[in-house]
């Protein structure tokens, strides 16, 4: 068996391999399905109602959504540049300490001073944090798949720390969690009494931002072109360490909004169990959007759809909630194969 | 069966009628072919005539969608890998496809064992490898790790490991390209003694004066057809080229030249290793209006003097200077600044970035200057109108300028990168294997572009290791061998085998204590 490379892939091809892919992991999703003894007909129409079958339903998919667009424009546009960021994680939590470090009353001037400072202050912060392991990296050559991943064991437990001693709410009753964050500092809610929040505006504009430095500037072409090639980029004068610092930058900053815009939009203060594993969760989301920053938008709500349907499914059908995890699993390894099989031909000898 | 007797001889291989159609384009239209015992046949041809897709479908890599193959008067199974290696044909790559960390016993014997007797019985072995290096002039230590060997000492295993396998027919692809005229002529020698014994070479090369002297017949192919094919008594170069291009070969048109002042100069410039030696205290002047050749056998510091002028590797001592400007922290962007065009050796690795399109391409030395960018936003329209231009200007085959470089042949893509690098009149030129891979007309092309550019008066660098090319252009010659400079020589100064003994590091800039090692790193 021999893989030719194919010319550009149309854009007829690239949609019917992604609907193959989708197909795919229905079918894989359904043999698993079928085992736990439901209908899998029954059992995905439930999902998708769960998902989007009520306005209830359609709000909080697009709540669950907003940090995984964080997270996935975070990877993407790591990836993209070859900087394989597995530290969303961290970065997302440091953007939350941020966030209730200044929203709990350090600051307290009106929200439209008081929000932007602490966006800023906590994409800052996330920045430095994947900063780290790119100089690592360029300087040194420091495996910074090694460097990142171990970074989230090391900030969680750094939060853990916080929520036990100084970021702890004497309020709350022993508790690991901070004080809530002040009125001020708080994203309003789309909708009255609803949890869809601004948060969610803030990613589909992010998602707009990205893409438009990617296809339009400077920087974004640099970091193309050390991403496809960085020897060929480094012959032609782009200069890629600085390239790859400032990606580790963008990128770290973007996951931190997702901690902010959980602790600011929803949680209200910050806790050990604030995310469910976005960061990871993110690498999957950029994988199924090609890395493309308006698809991480597509390929969010599609993985938030799932697993807020998921959780209706199961209470409905009793069928384990986990068979969430293995349709978002099953779709990221049918897409991979999918977008495989649109650059290369399979010739078998 | 008596060999040599002419036409009457045995026929060992038999390529009727092969065609193969890759989508809409015949990489091979109806060729046939036939190999006498005892007998050298060329298969001339330029780059993408055809000769790579017919040797794949021989060892089984492509089927054949017609036609049918004969090994020795029985017919090769399709598609099977192993029919052409089990029937007697050998091949030796041009890329080797040694296990450089193993002995050269080893590499020879490997894949030969049955896997029911996993010991191999080293002394029949290696009395085997003896008895055949001595019988055709093989000269190699079995012992030695392939890391040690000189290039031609490598090819050399190559012919062995092909011979152990009881090869009769011999396909050798470019063998020349890597080794030195000494080299040559003692690979010559060889193929003279294994014709002799009976065996039967296929010699694929696009360099007619090697085929002139070691083969019997010549078979030419263009554009996937048979061009003609002639019995080398009753041809002759010019006959050939023509055959081979279609028409009248270019010629390089190469008038004397007028040298002005010392536009680039490295003084006892040294550097890390890298892709072969590093260079060794090396002094060089690249004068305005001069093309500056420079010969030597790959992995001698070549790769290392043009990075080292591109800027992508610094020197550890020394000085570039530029106009009698000593230059500090030079890099490619300095480079650039300081009108410095660069060709650079591996035109995928570094020269394209094969995802990104045509237009992306162009931009990539440029893109920061006020022409394709503003507050830090591409003008992708100006890329895109330079793009169109070097495509109009320098015949770019591609479908547009959005299309992605990786799809362009190895010509296109070299000239997108002339067009890339000679954009303002660049002052220094490097050149670093410009030509290689490309096809004649292509050459013709790279090689008009450079005299033009001379002309204009730029200080050319050519370094190439293809020694006509750099005797048919280059106004002054300079000899490299591990990391070392010879004295420059005028044009014309010094023979061919003058030059062969300085690229076996005879003569350097630092004296003599090279000595006869002429292993590459």
């Amino acid at each position: 068996m021999r893989l030719e490379p194919r010319p550009a892939p149309s854009l007829a091809r690239t949609l019917g391999f992604t609907a193959l892919a989708i197909a795919g992991a229905v079918i894989f999703s359904s043999i698993l399905v079928m085992l736990a003894g439901a209908n899998p007909l029954t059992v995905f129409w439930l999902v998708l109602k769960g998902a989007a079958g009520t306005q209830f339903a359609i709000l909080e998919t697009l709540t669950r959504a907003t940090p995984l667009i964080f997270t996935g424009l975070a990877v993407a546009v790591a990836f993209r540049a070859r900087l394989w960021n597995i530290g969303a994680e961290a970065q997302l939590y440091i953007g939350a300490v941020m966030t209730v470090v200044l929203g709990t009353g350090a600051l307290t001037i009106p929200s439209f001073g008081l929000i932007p400072i602490i966006m800023v202050a906590a994409m800052l912060a996330g920045a430095l944090v994947l900063l780290g392991p790119a100089v690592l990296k360029t300087r040194f050559g420091v495996d910074e798949v090694v460097t990142t991943l171990l970074l989230n064991f090391i900030v969680i437990l750094f939060v853990s720390l916080l929520l036990e001693g100084p970021l702890k709410d004497p309020m709350g009753l022993g508790w690991p969690q901070s004080k809530r964050i002040i009125a001020e500092a708080k994203l309003p809610r789309i909708i009255t009494g609803k949890r869809l929040h601004y948060g969610f505006v803030l990613a589909i504009v992010s998602a707009g931002i990205v893409w438009f430095i990617m296809k339009k500037t400077v920087l974004g072409y640099e970091m193309r072109a050390v991403g496809h090639n960085a020897e060929a980029a480094r012959f032609a004068g782009i200069p890629v360490n600085r390239v790859i610092a400032k990606t580790a930058l963008i990128s770290g900053g973007l996951a931190a909004l997702a901690g902010f815009s959980e602790v600011a939009g929803l949680k209200g203060n910050l806790t050990l169990d604030l995310s469910p594993g976005y960061g990871y969760t993110g690498i999957v989301v950029a994988m199924l959007a090609m890395l493309n920053p308006l698809g991480v938008v597509l390929a969010a709500i599609f993985v938030a759809d799932i697993f807020v349907g998921a959780d209706a499914m199961s209470r409905a059908a009793n069928v384990p909630s986990y068979i969430a995890q293995v349709m978002v699993a099953s779709s990221l390894l049918t897409m991979v194969t999918a977008m495989m099989l649109m650059r290369y031909r399979i010739r078998w000898r | 069966m008596d060999e040599g007797n002419g036409a009457k001889a045995e026929e060992v291989l038999r390529l009727s009628g092969i065609t193969k159609r890759f989508g809409n384009l015949t990489a091979n239209n109806a060729i046939s072919l036939t190999l006498a015992r005892g007998e050298v046949v060329a298969l001339l041809g330029e780059n993408g005539a055809g000769k790579t897709t017919l040797m794949n479908i021989l060892f089984g890599h492509y089927t054949a969608d017609e036609g049918t193959i004969e090994v020795f008067g029985k017919p090769l199974a399709a598609g099977d890998p192993r029919a052409a290696l089990d029937a007697g044909v050998g091949m030796v790559h041009q890329h080797f496809t040694l296990a450089e960390q193993m002995s050269v016993l080893d590499n020879i014997t490997l894949g030969t064992q049955s896997i029911w007797r996993p010991f191999l019985d080293r002394k029949t072995a290696r009395e085997r490898i003896s008895k055949l290096a001595a019988d055709y002039g093989l000269s190699v230590d079995p012992d030695k790790q392939i890391t040690e060997l000189s290039v031609g000492e490598r090819q050399r295993v190559e012919i062995l490991k092909a011979l152990y396998r009881d090869a009769r027919v011999l396909i050798l692809d470019e063998p020349t390209a890597v080794l030195t005229p000494m080299e040559v002529d003692a690979l010559f020698h060889t193929l003279k003694k294994l014709v002799a014994d009976g065996l039967s070479v296929i010699f694929i090369s696009h360099k007619l004066h090697e085929v002139m002297a070691v083969c019997d017949r010549v078979v030419v192919l263009r554009s996937g057809t048979v061009a003609g094919a002639r019995d080398i008594g009753q041809t002759d170069t010019h006959d050939l080229a023509q055959l081979m291009v279609g028409s009248e070969l270019p010629k390089d048109e190469v008038t004397p030249a007028k040298p002005g002042k010392v536009l680039f100069a490295m003084e006892r410039a040294s550097t890390k290793a890298e892709g072969g030696a590093g260079l060794k205290e090396i002094t060089l002047e690249l004068r305005a209006g001069e093309i500056t050749g420079l010969a030597g056998i790959s992995g001698n510091g070549q790769a290392a003097l043009a990075a080292a002028i591109a800027g992508t590797l610094p020197l550890t001592s020394g000085a570039i200077r530029i106009h009698g400007e000593t230059m500090s922290g030079w890099n490619p962007r300095k480079a650039l600044a300081s009108k410095l065009g660069r060709i650079p050796e591996d035109r995928h690795a570094t020269g394209m970035i094969g995802d990104m399109s045509v237009a992306e391409n162009v931009i990539s030395e440029a893109y920061p200057t006020r022409r394709f960018s503003h507050y830090g936003i591409i003008d992708w329209a100006a890329a895109a109108d330079f793009a169109k231009k070097i495509i109009a200007d320098y015949d770019v085959k591609c479908p547009s300028e959005n299309a992605r470089v990786r799809l362009l042949s190895g010509g296109n893509m070299q000239k997108l990168i002339l067009g890339r690098a000679l954009d303002g009149d660049p002052d220094v030129i490097l050149a670093s294997q410009p030509t290689r891979g490309l096809d004649v007309g292509a050459v013709a092309y790279v090689h008009k572009k450079l005299i033009e550019a001379r002309d204009r008066g730029a200080a050319i660098l050519l370094i190439s290791e293809d020694l006509d090319e750099i005797q048919s252009l280059s106004d002054r010659i300079v000899v490299m061998s591990e990391g070392r400079l010879s004295a420059p020589s005028a044009r014309g100064e010094r023979s061919q085998r003058e030059l062969g003994i300085l690229m076996a590091g005879h003569g350097m800039q630092q004296g003599l204590d090279a000595g006869s090692d002429t292993h590459a790193a």
